[in-house]
């Protein structure tokens, strides 16, 4: 169990390192996430009341094409000077890998969510009429789901030919419960007209079930042979 | 066998043309919608062949996924024969019996779906052994496909006329289909971007993934109203006994056209590996000896 935690650990601050000092992702994450709220903006031209049962929708979407700019970067920087080779024969466990690799997307993109929030605060106008704090759960789980799978399916992709297309394609099928669940709740909390309960256990649900999966399958996929 | 399948694609055939006959002709029309609604005897035979196809798929890319460790085996063996024995008493406890019917649904249809799982299982594991698994999956799945295919493009074609629109958003029958054909879609892609043999893991794995997420789809959308019928066998709707015969008849053809195509398909896989097989020892080799003892072409079909 100790070493489970110290190899996540050291793998999580190596590739926070690389990122503080490349900021591949984040730049590119976020500036193609800006490019969403800019292009949303101009698409639609909403009424403040129009826009609080759009905008949760508009979030999640950009948000969930952002994340699969990182998401794709994760694996392809440990290809290099086969860092990935070198890790399979290592007896560090697989699990300590996955976790490290989806913590640190984790951290990414709830770094790019706390950036572009405000933004997409100004550009819609957006004033919270249910309980505001609600949001803060759902933005961590919502994180979370699309995280876990995130990076499950970009060791699955890293296999097959032309990988950054196939990331979302294996990803955003499965996403698409806990894509409801986050842009129902999110709408919900905004309107203020429903309960947000529902969709945080569904999320809650939505997480364990995969987080479990992926623990459970990720040996098999780094080791397929 | 090589005798088998014109016979059987004859039976199949007139099968086919007896039960279209029956459902365009024979069956009555309905009270309310009148001719249209004889497209059901398209669309929900093609459902049933879908779910049969797909639960087919999870439960081989399972087996294919534990198949590599004996240990793994065991386990899920277990747990399998825990579900049903677990399942089956469950259906049987009075509060989930009043909880089932006043869901419409039969609890003995239940309890006997459930007892099928583990039947299922190892009849799958028994038929299958090894590499054939993972031919039966992709077979299954591409048929699955198909299927799925027709239930939705059937169902929009009916909707209209009936509904008074082409898609119900957030309907949660029609939701998960169309999750279930994403993700099956998505599964076909995975095979067809990787050749290597470390996909088969891979596509099992996103099996397995798949199967987890129809039921999320499914409780996502429980607040959604619903337009879609319940189930007319072992739900709570009801149907006219004349307009059952003739379902049951495009049911068994369906399930005879399916066969048919999954065989045909199965045995076209098998050959296809075994000339890439053949054409790797080849190269390996370096003669074209190998390639040409072990050719497929002069072989009788399994």
């Amino acid at each position: 169990m100790k070493s489970l935690w110290s190899v996540t650990l050291a793998t999580l601050v190596k590739d926070i390192r690389l990122e503080w000092r490349s900021k591949d992702a984040l730049n590119s994450m976020l500036f193609f996430s800006l490019l969403v709220v800019v292009i949303f903006s101009f698409s639609f031209d909403p009424l403040a009341e129009e826009s609080r049962h759009i905008v949760g929708g508009l979030v999640w979407v950009g948000f969930l094409f952002a994340s699969v700019t990182a998401l794709n970067q994760t694996w392809a920087r440990e290809l290099r000077n086969q860092v990935l080779d070198a890790y399979r024969v290592s007896p560090a466990p697989a699990n300590a890998l996955f976790l490290a690799k989806a913590l640190g997307n984790f951290i990414f993109v709830a770094v790019l969510e706390a950036l572009m929030t405000p933004l997409f605060v100004i550009f819609y106008n957006v004033r919270v009429l249910g309980p505001a704090w609600q949001l803060l759960p759902i933005a961590i789980l919502g994180t979370w789901a699309l995280v876990v799978n995130g990076t499950f399916f970009a060791a699955m992709s890293l296999r097959t030919r032309s990988r950054e297309i196939m990331l979302p394609l294996l990803l955003f099928p499965i996403s698409i419960p806990a894509v409801i669940a986050m842009v129902a709740g999110t709408t919900s909390i905004l309107t203020g007209e429903e309960s947000a309960h529902f969709y945080l256990v569904l999320l809650l649900t939505y997480d364990v079930v995969f987080t479990t999966a992926c623990l459970a399958l990720f040996r098999m996929i780094l080791y397929a042979e | 066998m090589k005798r088998l399948f014109p016979i059987l694609s004859a039976i199949t055939a007139a099968l086919l043309a007896y039960a279209l006959y029956q459902a365009l002709v024979v069956a009555p029309a309905d009270a309310q919608q009148g001719e249209v609604y004889r497209i059901i005897y398209y669309h929900v035979p093609s459902g049933w062949m879908f779910m049969l196809l797909f639960s087919i798929n999870f439960v081989a890319s399972i087996q294919y996924l534990v198949s590599t460790k004996p240990s793994r085996q065991a386990a899920a063996k277990w747990t399998v024969i825990g579900v049903g024995v677990v399942g089956t008493i469950v259906t049987f406890l009075p509060q989930v019996q009043v909880q089932l019917k006043s869901a419409g649904m039969r609890p003995s249809a239940i309890a006997t779906t459930v007892l099928a799982i583990p039947v299922f299982y190892f009849l799958v594991g028994k038929l299958f052994p090894g590499e054939n698994l993972d031919v039966l999956a992709v077979t299954t799945a591409e048929v699955g496909v198909v299927f799925c295919t027709i239930v939705l493009v059937t169902g929009p074609i009916w909707a209209r006329p009936v509904w008074g629109i082409w898609w119900a958003p957030g309907d949660i029958r029609l939701t998960s289909t169309l999750v279930l054909w994403l993700i099956y879609v998505s599964y076909l892609m995975l095979r067809r971007f990787s050749n290597s043999a470390q996909m088969q893991v891979l596509a099992a794995a996103l099996a397995v993934f798949g199967a987890l997420d129809v039921p999320l789809v499914y409780f996502s959308i429980w607040f959604f109203r619903t337009q879609h019928p319940q189930p007319i066998i072992g739900g709570g709707g009801s149907i006219d006994p004349r307009m059952l015969h003739v379902m049951m008849l495009n049911g068994a053809a369906f399930l005879c056209f399916g066969f048919l195509v999954c065989w045909q398909r199965f045995r076209l896989e098998l050959l296809h590996r075994e000339t890439e097989a053949a054409h790797a020892m080849d190269s390996l080799v370096g003669s074209g000896v190998a390639a040409k003892a072990s050719l497929p072409l002069n072989r009788s079909p399994q």
